[in-house]
C-alpha cells in the first residue's frame, strides 16, 4: 500500500448498556464498531457511508481517541494511539483534528473567532505569542473569511461561515489528518457547495488526509478518492469512489446506492429500485454471521454461520460477502 | 376546476426584530391525483405556505395578510371554524418531518389512529379499530395487531413516520400535504416511505403537495415542481422541463451547485452570498444580490411569475425580456 498514514487493525469500540440509577446493572453491549480493518493513505480523501447508527461517528471518535477503544490498534504515523499515554495523545492531536456536523454545538458561543483560533496555537505553543494574530488572520483567509471579523462571536455568523471557522480551527495546528463528521449535512445546498469546494481545495493544497462522513452519497462520491461502506460496525465494501457508487458489488452497497434518488426525472421514472425491507438492525443484538442477512436478497443458510471477512476482489476493491462470486 | 387553489397568499410574522415576510404573494393550484413538489432552501417559505393552508400559523406573531385557499368551493383561509374542521384533518391532511409533531407521546397509537375517524365519521369504536389496523398494515407495519397498542416511542424512526402517514391517510384525504417527511431518514428508509406515498396515492387517488429541498426526491415523485425563494415562487414547470430546461437563474444555479448533477470532483458552482433575510424588503428581485445576471432593472420592480409556455412560468425580468 502506498504510504499509509493511518492504520486500523481489528478496531472495536463497544459501549456497555446499563440499567438502574444508583446500582447500575450491566445488561448488554452496543457493538458500535466491531472489527474494522482499514488503511488510510497519505493525502487521500476517504469517504465513510452507511445508515444511521452503523457506527460512522463512533469510528471517527475512536480514531481521535475520544472514546475508549475496546480492542485493536489505531496506528497514526507508526504510533498506536489505542494504548498511548495522555501526553502522547496530546501530541497526536496536533496531527489529527475533527470537524463536526453542527458548528453551533462545536464552537464555544462565548469565544470570539480570534479566541477560538488562537487557543490551540497557545496550548500547543506552535508559534511565538506575538505572531498569533497574524497566524489567526492567515487561517481566516485560508477558509475564506475576512480577518476583520476576528472579534465577532459565532452567533454573528451564518451556518456556512461557522463551518468555515470550525475548519479553520481544525487547520490551526497544521494537522496531517482531518476527520469530518457530516460537515455539510446541516447546510443548504448553495452553502454546501462552498464548503465542499473549500475542503477539496484544502486537501489538495496542504496534502491533507481527509476522512469524510456524510449521508448524501452523491456528496461523498464527489469529494472522495475512495469510499468505505459500513454496516453494523463493520466495513463491508471498500474501493475507488466512483467505482463503488457506479458499480457496487456488495448486496448492501447495491441497495444503498439504488435508494439514492437522482435528480434526473428520466432516470428516476424508469429505473428499478431495490427497496430494502425493515430498518437497520440494532448493534445490541446483531444478526449472526453476515449481519446483513435478514435484509439481503441473496442470503442463504451459509450466510448465517460466519462473519464474512473483507477480502480483495480486485486490486482496488475489497468486499465482505461469501456469495460474491455467485451473485455477480 | 383545480382541487385546491391558493391565490396571492401572504403570511407575515410580526416580531420584535421587524416583519418577516415569510410568504409574500404565492399562488398555485393542484388537480386531483396530481403530485406537486415545492423546493427551496431553508427559510424560503415552504412550510409557512402549507401551515397557512392548514390553519397552523400561530397568530400572533403570524398574520395571514392576504390570500385565499379554495378547496371544493370553500375558502380555507376565511371560512367558519366548523367548515374548516370538516375539511382539515379529514379531506386535506398533513404529514411532517418530525412525526412527533402529530403524534402524542402519551397515547397509544391505536387511540390516535381512531380519533379522526370517531370525530369525522359515524363509526363504532370497533369498526374504527379495524380500519386502523388495516391502515397500519397498508403502510407496512409488520405485526400490526400487536404494535397498534404500542406508544410512539416504541417504534423506530422509520416506523413512526409510517404511523404518522397512516394517521394522515386513515380518513382517505383528497389532498395530502407532506412537509419534508423523509429529510431526517436514511436513504434506504426514505425509499420505503416514498414508495409508500406513491402506492397510497394511487389507491386513494389523492393529490400530494410534497415539500423537500432534495431535487432528487422531486424528480422521481412529482408531476410538477415549483421553486421558492424568499417567500415567492420564482419558477414552476412540469418536472422534466424544470430539470432539463430551467429558465430562472436561481433554479439554474441550484442545479449547478449540487454534486449529483456534476461530474465527479469538478469545482462546484457556488451561489455567492447568503440566503435572503425576509425581514428586510429589497426593492425588485430578491435574488438580485446573488444573481450573476442582475442588472440595474432587477432592483426596480418585483418580477411577476409569468408563463413562457402553458406549463412553465418563471419570475425573471431579464429572461422575460429575452436578454438572457
Ligand atoms: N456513548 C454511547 N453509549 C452507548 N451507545 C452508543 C454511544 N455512542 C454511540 N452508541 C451507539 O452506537 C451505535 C453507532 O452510533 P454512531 O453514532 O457511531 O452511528 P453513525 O453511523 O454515526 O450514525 P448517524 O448516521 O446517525 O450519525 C448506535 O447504535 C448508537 O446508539
Ligand atoms: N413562528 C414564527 N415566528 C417568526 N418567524 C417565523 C415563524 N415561523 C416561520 N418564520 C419565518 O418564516 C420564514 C419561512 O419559514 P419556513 O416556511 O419554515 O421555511 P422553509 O422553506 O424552510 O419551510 C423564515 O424566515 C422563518 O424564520
Ligand atoms: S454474505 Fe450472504 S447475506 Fe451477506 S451480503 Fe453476501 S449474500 Fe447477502
Ligand atoms: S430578475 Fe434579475 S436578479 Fe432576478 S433572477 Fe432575473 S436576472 Fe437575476
Ligand atoms: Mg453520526
Ligand atoms: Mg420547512
Amino acid at each position: 500500500m502506498s504510504d499509509p498514514i493511518l492504520q486500523l487493525t481489528d478496531v472495536k469500540t463497544h459501549f456497555p448498556i446499563t440499567q438502574g440509577f444508583l446500582l447500575k446493572r450491566h445488561i448488554g453491549t452496543v457493538k458500535a464498531v466491531d472489527g474494522v480493518n482499514l488503511t488510510v493513505r497519505r493525502g487521500e480523501v476517504l469517504g465513510l457511508v452507511g445508515e444511521s447508527g452503523c457506527g460512522k461517528s463512533t469510528l471517527a471518535r475512536t480514531i481521535l481517541q475520544l472514546v475508549p477503544t475496546t480492542g485493536g490498534t489505531v496506528v497514526l504515523n507508526g504510533r498506536n494511539l489505542a494504548d498511548a499515554s495522555a501526553r502522547e495523545l496530546l501530541a497526536a492531536r496536533r496531527d489529527l483534528q475533527m470537524v463536526f456536523q453542527d458548528p453551533y454545538a462545536s464552537l464555544n458561543p462565548r469565544m470570539t473567532v480570534f479566541a477560538t483560533l488562537a487557543e490551540p496555537l497557545f496550548v500547543h505553543g506552535v508559534c511565538p505569542p506575538a505572531e498569533v494574530p497574524a497566524r489567526v488572520a492567515e487561517l481566516m483567509r485560508i477558509v475564506g473569511l475576512a480577518p476583520r471579523f476576528m472579534q465577532k462571536y459565532p452567533h454573528e455568523f451564518s451556518g456556512g461561515q461557522r463551518q468555515r471557522i470550525a475548519i479553520a480551527r481544525a487547520l490551526a495546528l497544521k494537522p496531517k489528518v482531518i476527520v469530518a463528521d457530516e460537515p455539510v449535512s446541516a447546510l443548504d445546498v448553495s452553502i454546501q457547495a462552498q464548503i465542499l469546494n473549500l475542503l477539496a481545495h484544502l486537501t489538495k493544497q496542504m496534502n491533507l488526509t481527509l476522512i469524510f462522513i456524510a449521508h448524501d452519497l452523491s456528496v461523498v462520491k464527489h469529494i472522495s478518492d475512495r469510499i468505505a461502506v459500513m454496516y453494523l460496525g463493520k466495513i463491508v465494501e471498500l474501493g475507488l469512489a466512483a467505482d463503488v457508487i457506479d458499480r457496487p458489488r456488495h448486496p448492501y452497497t447495491r441497495a444503498l446506492v439504488s435508494a439514492i434518488p437522482t435528480p434526473n426525472p428520466d432516470i428516476e421514472r424508469t429505473r428499478q429500485r431495490i427497496v430494502l425491507a425493515g430498518d437497520p438492525p440494532s448493534p445490541i443484538n446483531p444478526p449472526s454471521g453476515c449481519a446483513f442477512h435478514p435484509r439481503c436478497a441473496y442470503a442463504r443458510a451459509e450466510c448465517e454461520n460466519a462473519v464474512p471477512p473483507l477480502i480483495a476482489d480486485s486490486p482496488d476493491r475489497e468486499v465482505a460477502c461469501v456469495r460474491l462470486s455467485e451473485i455477480s | 376546476m383545480p382541487l385546491l387553489s391558493v391565490h396571492d397568499l401572504r403570511t407575515h410574522f410580526h416580531t420584535r426584530n421587524g416583519i418577516y415576510r415569510a410568504v409574500d404573494g404565492v399562488s398555485f393550484s393542484i388537480e386531483r391525483g396530481e403530485t406537486l413538489g415545492i423546493v427551496g432552501e431553508s427559510g424560503s417559505g415552504k412550510s409557512v405556505t402549507c401551515y397557512s393552508i392548514m390553519g397552523l400559523i400561530p397568530q400572533p406573531p403570524g398574520r395571514i395578510v392576504s390570500g385565499t385557499a379554495m378547496f371544493d368551493g370553500v375558502d380555507l383561509l376565511h371560512c367558519s371554524p366548523a367548515e374548516a374542521r370538516a375539511i382539515r384533518g379529514k379531506r386535506v391532511a398533513m404529514i411532517f418531518q418530525d412525526p412527533m409533531t402529530s403524534l402524542n407521546p402519551y397515547l397509544r397509537v391505536s387511540e390516535q389512529l381512531i380519533e379522526p375517524l370517531l370525530i369525522h365519521e359515524k363509526i363504532s369504536r370497533r369498526d374504527a379499530l379495524s380500519r386502523a389496523l388495516a391502515m397500519l398494515d397498508a403502510v407496512g407495519i409488520n405485526d400490526a395487531a400487536k404494535r397498534i397498542h404500542y406508544y410512539p416511542h416504541e417504534f423506530s424512526g422509520g416506523m413512526r413516520q409510517r404511523v404518522m402517514i397512516a394517521m394522515a391517510l386513515i380518513t382517505k384525504p383528497e389532498v395530502l400535504i407532506a412537509d419534508e417527511p423523509t429529510t431526517a431518514l436514511d436513504v434506504t428508509v426514505q425509499a420505503q416511505i416514498l414508495e409508500l406515498i406513491k402506492k397510497m396515492q394511487q389507491e386513494l387517488g389523492m393529490a400530494v403537495v410534497f415539500i423537500t429541498h432534495d431535487l432528487g426526491v422531486v424528480s422521481g415523485l412529482c408531476d410538477r415542481v415549483q421553486v421558492m425563494y424568499a417567500g415567492r415562487i420564482v419558477e414552476t414547470a412540469d418536472t422534466r422541463t424544470l430539470f432539463h430546461a430551467p429558465r430562472h437563474p436561481y433554479t439554474r444555479a441550484l442545479q449547478r451547485s449540487i454534486p449529483a448533477l456534476q461530474s465527479k470532483g469538478v469545482e462546484l458552482y457556488t451561489i455567492p452570498g447568503l440566503p435572503p433575510d425576509v425581514s428586510k424588503t429589497s426593492p425588485g428581485c430578491a435574488f438580485a444580490p446573488r444573481c450573476e445576471f442582475a442588472s440595474a432593472r432587477c432592483t426596480v420592480g418585483i418580477p411577476e411569475l409569468t408563463a413562457c409556455s402553458p406549463t412553465h412560468s418563471h419570475a425573471c425580468l431579464r429572461v422575460q425580456a429575452g436578454e438572457i
